[in-house]
């Protein structure tokens, strides 16, 4: 059994952790390029989301390095993206590539089931492995993205260009090697500390902005066309609302306890949104309006094509934003994205908050759009 | 004697633009209105050795916009090298301080600015769609045989303006030819394209936006009169075409170098002597990585000036010095 699986960010840095202390042979596909998304559109319908169309790419890539199993998230999720492992498994099906699916669900659904997919995956290692793999891809899960918090603080301060992404990608490649819970948290503090030392003394104070939206779009910087970095680049100290690790801890364990309930999202989107409209849309709703009482100069949202939650967060934000007081520029993206365009708003959007906060008083915020 | 200046530069996907400004009072002083034609840099050469040719200047400062603005900043060594919606909003407050509302129309974006105070506080831009901008006006000029610049005159003489079918250029094309066959005249017909481009813009661009007076109407296509008046009926209200309606994004660009070069130093011009040069780009594939990006050198008489197009960062230098200026002046403004 060789197991493969789709890309989200760095979280592979996690799942080879995992595979791997379960004893597991793995292929971690090559990250997601441009080659993943022509293959992964060549083969998936074309009125999906990209999330899909950039998994069955990397699947695809994955089993051209030899893997013969598939893992992947499944659930009668808030999202089509629940669906997504059945749809990927008919489709490589389709193109004669018979490979087994590990579909892991969400515990409450339907625990029999999930049991029996991790059954073969743990009869290697035992249950000792597991709780040790589990700790330990925990913990890379929690250093990633910390070090990236950090680089986000970083990017706008630095003092010579670039140097923060090319030493988070240095971190987050010496973390992969990594094999005791010790080791990672020292390594962790220590590069978290040399990118620190990356940022010039004497910053001035940049533009704040978060980031909500769609948690896939969020996550793959090949997807949002890096857009961190390029905001970063702009000078903007970048907050990403959505968290790995957090979503976990409170989505699957403590859900699964019963114990987490989404009392503050709702209490921060109450007037807008009463319900969780699937996916991350409550989130996305909540998020802003959160975002706006903590100061932020603007939010930009992003989201792939044909994202429903996300569109109906979309007709929601202009009435947070004119509400709250925070200018939110909605961004969609797909593999028809481009990039010349997408800078020249991101630049423009820049622009427009850095004069806001020159102007101080007196400006009235809107929700810009990407129409 | 050479007379201090400020030069805006502004190539765009259809027209490149030059415009001077006086340094003292901020007028301008020589403006250039040229056609891109596929070939920004010998535009820009020809533009820019028009400019030169009609006095003596002294430049202070350089800004670039459109969308070839990383080009142009590179040739020119520009000062600030911004985006179109800053430049173009910059602009329209030079020349009128209590506009709250542009409507920019270029070859092949459109453009709504909305200001409130004198602040930029929300923009929207075509995204997917270019049905109503500059270039299909232009191919339905040619299709018809009409010079471009008269296409607003015929259109104003259209006492019962036809309805076209504006969301999609290719099938109001088919309306047009339907309503021309069915023996339609022609000054009708282009009223009626006027007004179906600016229903498609008010309804796609302009959706859900608060239009307030005072409107600005710029960009190439404001020469167009029967643009003009169809935004008046359907606002209801006056439309304002500025004198400079066709540099404005230039203006926005010497403006911003102006506001720039108050704080620092020398100009990084490298002076009207690159109109000599010859600048011969070579294309490469990368193949360090699947993304096979198309990186760019940019070559001036054999020296490699600048280079971008990568993904990763590695062959995107040149450039970074002025988004890093830029950024750092955005910082500066905060």
């Amino acid at each position: 059994m060789k197991i493969t699986f789709p890309h989200m960010g760095n979280l592979y840095i996690a799942i080879e952790a995992l595979l791997g202390e379960l004893g597991h042979e793995f292929v971690v596909p090559p990250k997601s390029s441009k080659r993943t998304l022509t293959l992964g559109t060549k083969y998936s319908p074309e009125t999906i989301c990209l999330p899909l169309k950039l998994g069955v790419g990397n699947l695809l890539e994955g089993i051209e390095l030899g893997a013969d199993t598939a893992l992947m998230v499944g659930g009668r999720g808030p999202c089509r993206l629940g669906y997504y492992a059945a749809l990927q498994q008919e489709i490589l099906y389709d193109l004669g590539k018979e490979i087994n699916f590990i579909v892991l669900d969400h515990p409450k659904e339907d625990f029999t089931r999930l049991k029996s997919q991790v059954v073969p995956l743990v009869q290697k290692g035992g249950l000792r492995a597991l709780a040790k793999g589990v700790a330990l891809a925990w913990e890379k899960l929690k250093a990633v993205e910390k070090l990236e918090r950090t680089a986000h603080f970083v990017r706008p301060r630095e003092a010579k260009p670039r140097a923060t992404t090319q030493a988070l990608n240095r971190a987050l490649q010496e973390l992969r090697r990594l094999g005791s819970i010790r080791d990672i948290r020292r390594r962790c503090r220590e590069e978290c500390d040399n990118l620190l030392a990356l940022a010039s003394t004497n910053a001035q104070r940049p533009i704040k902005v978060g980031i909500v939206g769609e948690i896939y779009t969020i996550l793959e910087p090949f997807a949002n066309l890096d857009l961190e970095e390029r905001l970063g680049y702009l000078g903007v100290e970048v907050f990403r609302t959505v968290s790995l690790a957090r979503w976990l801890r409170n989505n699957v364990i403590l859900s699964s306890l019963g114990l987490y309930r989404s009392w503050k999202l709702r209490i921060n989107a109450r007037g807008y949104l009463r319900a969780p409209v699937g996916g991350h849309g409550l989130d996305t709703v909540a998020q802003t309006a959160a975002l706006a009482c903590k100061g932020y100069d603007g939010a930009v949202h992003i989201l792939p094509f044909t994202c429903m939650p996300e569109i109906v967060a979309q007709c929601v934000l202009p009435n947070v934003s004119s509400d709250c007081r925070i200018p939110v520029l909605s961004l969609v993206v797909d593999e028809h994205t481009g990039e010349t365009g997408f800078q020249t708003r991101l630049e423009a959007f820049v622009d427009l908050l850095s004069r806001q906060r020159k102007g101080g008083a007196g400006y009235e915020p809107a929700c810009l759009s990407w129409s | 004697m050479s007379r201090p200046v400020y030069l805006g530069v502004d190539v765009g996907s259809v027209s490149t633009n030059v415009a001077l400004l006086d340094a003292e009072c901020l007028k301008v002083v020589e403006k250039v209105y040229f056609r891109t034609q596929g070939q920004p840099i010998l535009s820009l050469q020809r533009a820019l050795s028009q400019i030169a040719g009609r006095g003596q200047w002294q430049v202070l400062g350089v800004g670039a916009t459109g969308s070839a603005r990383r080009l142009a900043g590179v040739i020119l060594g520009a000062d600030v090298v911004k985006n179109e919606i800053t430049a173009h909003a910059l602009a329209a407050l030079h020349v009128e301080k209590a506009v709250q509302t542009i409507i920019e129309i270029g070859g092949q974006d459109s453009k709504l600015i909305i200001l409130r105070n004198g602040v930029v506080t929300d923009f929207a831009m075509n995204t997917v769609c270019a049905a109503g901008t500059g270039s299909f006006l232009d191919q339905q000029a040619a299709r018809l045989g009409i010079p471009i610049e008269e296409f607003g005159e015929i259109a104003l003489k259209g006492r019962h303006p036809v309805r076209i079918a504006g969301r999609c250029t290719v099938f109001a094309e088919s309306d047009m030819i339907h309503k021309q066959q069915l023996g339609h005249n022609l000054a009708d017909i282009l009223a009626g394209l006027c007004d179906a481009m600016v229903r498609n813009y008010l309804n796609n661009v302009g959706k859900g936006k608060e239009i307030r007076e005072k409107i600005i109407f710029q960009g190439g296509v404001a020469a167009n009169k029967g643009m003009r008046k169809a935004f008046e009926s359907a606002l209801g209200t006056e439309v304002t075409v500025p004198e400079h309606y066709d540099v404005m994004g230039a203006i926005g660009a010497a403006l911003l170098a102006a506001e720039h070069l108050q704080s620092s130093k020398r100009t990084s011009f490298h002076g009207f002597t690159i109109t000599e040069s010859v600048y011969q780009n070579q294309s490469r594939d990368c193949r360090d990585c699947p993304n096979n990006c198309e990186l760019v050198d940019i070559v001036k008489d054999g020296e490699v000036i600048a280079s971008w197009g990568s993904r990763c960062g590695k062959a995107d230098w040149g450039l970074d010095q002025i988004s890093r200026e830029a950024s750092a002046f955005s910082a500066m403004m905060s």
